[in-house]
């Protein structure tokens, strides 16, 4: 297999807040390929976009990343200083997040800002830069780029800011993009096209890509590898198809299940009861143990350890899903 | 489930029903006009001449993308808008000549249930008044039996009924949907009305949500109008799809049939959109351009610029609704004579 571009080793981000230790990610590991998607999914507070923020160097007080490490194309990123992380970001790592106006300045043009990111990692002439721009916007299928260059965020649509938003992100052709929700507040038919277009530009460009998401069904059709989380901890990963046909961790099963469209209409769904735990009170064994149907006593004990298979595959459940169960 | 539809009795029906809205001119304008501009109210078509029956007991689903007029169109069925055109009739008869005891009945059988539960419940009163508060009023249970009822209410949407004192910030997103179904269930509706009541939900919270609906329709003989724009959630939950695109219903018929075979251009766009579990590192293929604004719709078929089956006609000319099957209607002219400039 070819060098990753990203490995992640053993994160820990953790914050310290009044009411105690919020462990948001605790004991990560993966690892992107080159020009290979990875499909990191899970619930609301998982922990999935504190570690798309971790590797980007986001963290902010009262949040720390307390171990492990963050390699890309084998640069430790982990204990940089900020104007070292700056250097990074936007040239050989960038990121598309769910709301584009969290990426676009609202009081200032596009032109301005996309020539500003250009201009920010190399010496160019304005000229040079603008032309830049107008490539990227073209790249990413805005009509007429030259005359968008000139508009305000505002007269964009949802869906056109959040092409601005990605063109930005590919303007230094970076190896690594995470994208954190990018498609989620857009209508079905423009999430196509966005995802259409992310496919294109990573398979022409060998970008990886690290797709955050909620959405199981969007990472069946985008991604090579997909990663579930749960309370801050990769549960389960490996290939697409091994993981979607073949579940072992209980959680993914019940997720999998929990997917309308995909079970017989008008039929109960396959729920999971509860809800997610809160991450500063967690249980001391298996965080899923209380919601999950085939906890046995052992799983209070402790964390369950992480079972290895073949082709990246790996878990952490001691009593997983049996085949016939799966299916 | 679907086929005894028919036998059903009709709970609801609406006819002609259009919802403008209108954006006078500001004083700034007003002036402007006197001085000789000519700044014209700008009137937004949210929902044009639907047509749309709902049984007893039965789901029907509103389906299209942001801006279609879904949620205009499920207020008005939920007597929260007044229509510009067009009748409501609610066990055959028209709201708009009712006298007040049948309103009132309509009223209270109507119920919406609406997507952010934050901005639906009164963050300053406890679960328990939110939920007693409408019955009490309404005459349904004296002040003595509203904690009796109200604890049976929580009970049903599977809340702890001791619950009832903490206030809606104190729940969790899957909970305070429950509350906002425990608050519609309150004064006995037989429809209630859901606004993308499960969009902002985890997939696990989402599919325990699901369920509960299913199980309240078979418990309590519930008719739903369920808005959505989750065609996974629609084809597991609804017996039939209305499909809106910019005001018009452009598609309509029972589930099964509209999946297994889309008729209109659009529909088959969205189905072949939708992600999938088991369609692995697809090619997601696009349909161009975006939704025009409602503000200026393109004439003739809305769809038209966007369609790649689109011909002369489609420009010019609105589609007729076509009956393709029993139950079954289209707007399109690909089913009713071709796209080829009309004679």
């Amino acid at each position: 297999m070819a060098e990753p571009v990203l490995a992640v080793d053993n994160l820990a981000t953790h914050f310290f807040t009044r009411d105690g230790v919020v462990k948001s990610v605790d004991g990560v590991s993966f690892t992107v390929a080159p020009g290979e998607v990875l499909g990191l999914v899970g619930e609301s507070g998982s922990g999935k976009s504190v570690t798309g923020f971790s590797i980007m160097g986001l963290i902010d007080p009262p949040g720390r990343i307390v171990s492990g490490s963050i390699r890309l194309k084998g640069e430790e990123l982990v204990g940089r200083t900020e104007a070292e992380m700056r250097a990074v970001r936007g040239r050989s790592l960038a990121m598309i997040f769910q709301d584009p106006m969290m990426t676009l300045n609202p009081v200032l043009r596009i032109d301005t800002q996309m020539m500003e990111a250009v201009q920010a990692h190399e010496k160019v002439s304005d000229k040079a830069a603008r032309d830049r721009a107008v490539q990227a916007l073209a790249q990413v299928g805005i009509p007429s780029p030259e005359e968008r260059l000139s508009a305000y965020p505002h007269q964009f649509s949802g869906g056109m800011r959040q092409r601005v938003a990605i063109a930005i992100a590919l303007i230094h052709r970076p190896a690594l993009i995470i994208a954190d929700e990018p498609t989620t507040a857009l209508d079905v038919t423009i999430q196509s096209q966005i995802l259409a277009e992310v496919q294109k530009l990573c398979a022409e460009s060998g970008t990886a890509l690290v797709w955050i998401t909620h959405d199981l069904a969007v990472v069946a059709g985008l991604a090579d590898r997909v990663a579930v989380m749960y309370a801050g901890r990769i549960v389960e990963q490996g290939l697409v198809d091994h993981v979607l046909d073949r579940p072992l961790h209980p959680y993914t099963h019940g997720l999998i299940g929990s997917v309308p469209g995909e079970a017989m209409p008008g039929k109960r769904l396959m729920q999971i009861p509860g809800s997610t735990p809160s991450l500063g009170r967690l249980p001391p064994g298996c965080a899923f143990e209380p919601r999950c149907s085939r906890a046995v006593e052992t799983c209070r004990a402790g964390a369950p350890p992480l079972a290895q298979g073949s082709q990246g595959r790996a878990y952490r459940c001691i009593n997983p899903v049996p085949a016939e169960e799966a299916a | 489930m679907a086929a005894q539809t028919t036998q059903r009795q009709e709970l609801l029906r609406i006819e002609g029903i259009s919802k403008r809205f209108v954006k006078p001119v500001d004083l700034a304008g007003r002036i402007a006009n006197m001085m000789g501009a000519s700044n014209r109210e700008s009137v937004v078509h949210a929902v044009d001449g639907v047509d749309l029956t709902v049984a007893e007991g039965e789901v029907v689903a509103l389906v299209g993308e942001s801006g279609c007029g879904k949620s205009t169109l499920g207020r008005v069925i939920a007597g929260i808008h007044e229509p510009t055109d067009g009748h409501v009739f609610w066990r055959g008869q028209d709201i708009a000549t009712m006298e007040s005891a049948a309103r009132q009945a309509f009223t209270l059988g109507a119920q919406m249930i609406f997507q952010d539960p934050m901005s639906s419940l009164n963050p300053r009163i406890r679960a328990g008044e939110i939920v007693g508060e409408a019955p009490r009023v309404h005459g349904l249970v004296d002040a003595a039996g509203q904690a009796e009822y109200v604890a049976t209410l929580f009970r049903q949407v599977g809340l702890d009924p001791e619950y009832r004192r903490r206030f809606p910030h104190q729940f969790s997103g899957g909970q305070r949907a429950r509350i906002g179904i425990a608050r519609a269930l309150a004064v006995k509706p037989k429809l209630l009305v859901c606004d993308e009541s499960v969009a902002a939900l985890d997939v696990s919270i989402q599919a325990q949500v699901l369920n509960l609906f299913m199980d309240l329709r078979e418990a309590l003989g519930l008719a739903y109008v369920f808005i959505s724009h989750d065609l996974g959630v629609v084809r597991h939950i609804s017996d039939r799809i209305f499909i809106m695109y910019l005001g018009r219903v452009i598609e309509s018929g029972r589930t099964d049939e509209i999946f297994r075979e889309p008729a209109h251009p659009y529909t088959r766009a969205l189905l072949d959109n939708v992600p999938r579990l088991d369609a692995r590192k697809r090619s997601f293929s696009t349909v161009k351009g975006e939704i025009p604004s409602p503000l200026h719709p393109p004439p003739g078929c809305h769809f038209h610029p966007r369609c790649p089956l689109a011909g002369p006609r489609c420009a010019v000319e609105v589609p007729r609704r076509t009956i393709l099957s029993e139950g079954r209607i289209v707007a399109c002219h690909l089913a009713d004579g071709g796209v080829a400039a009309a004679a």
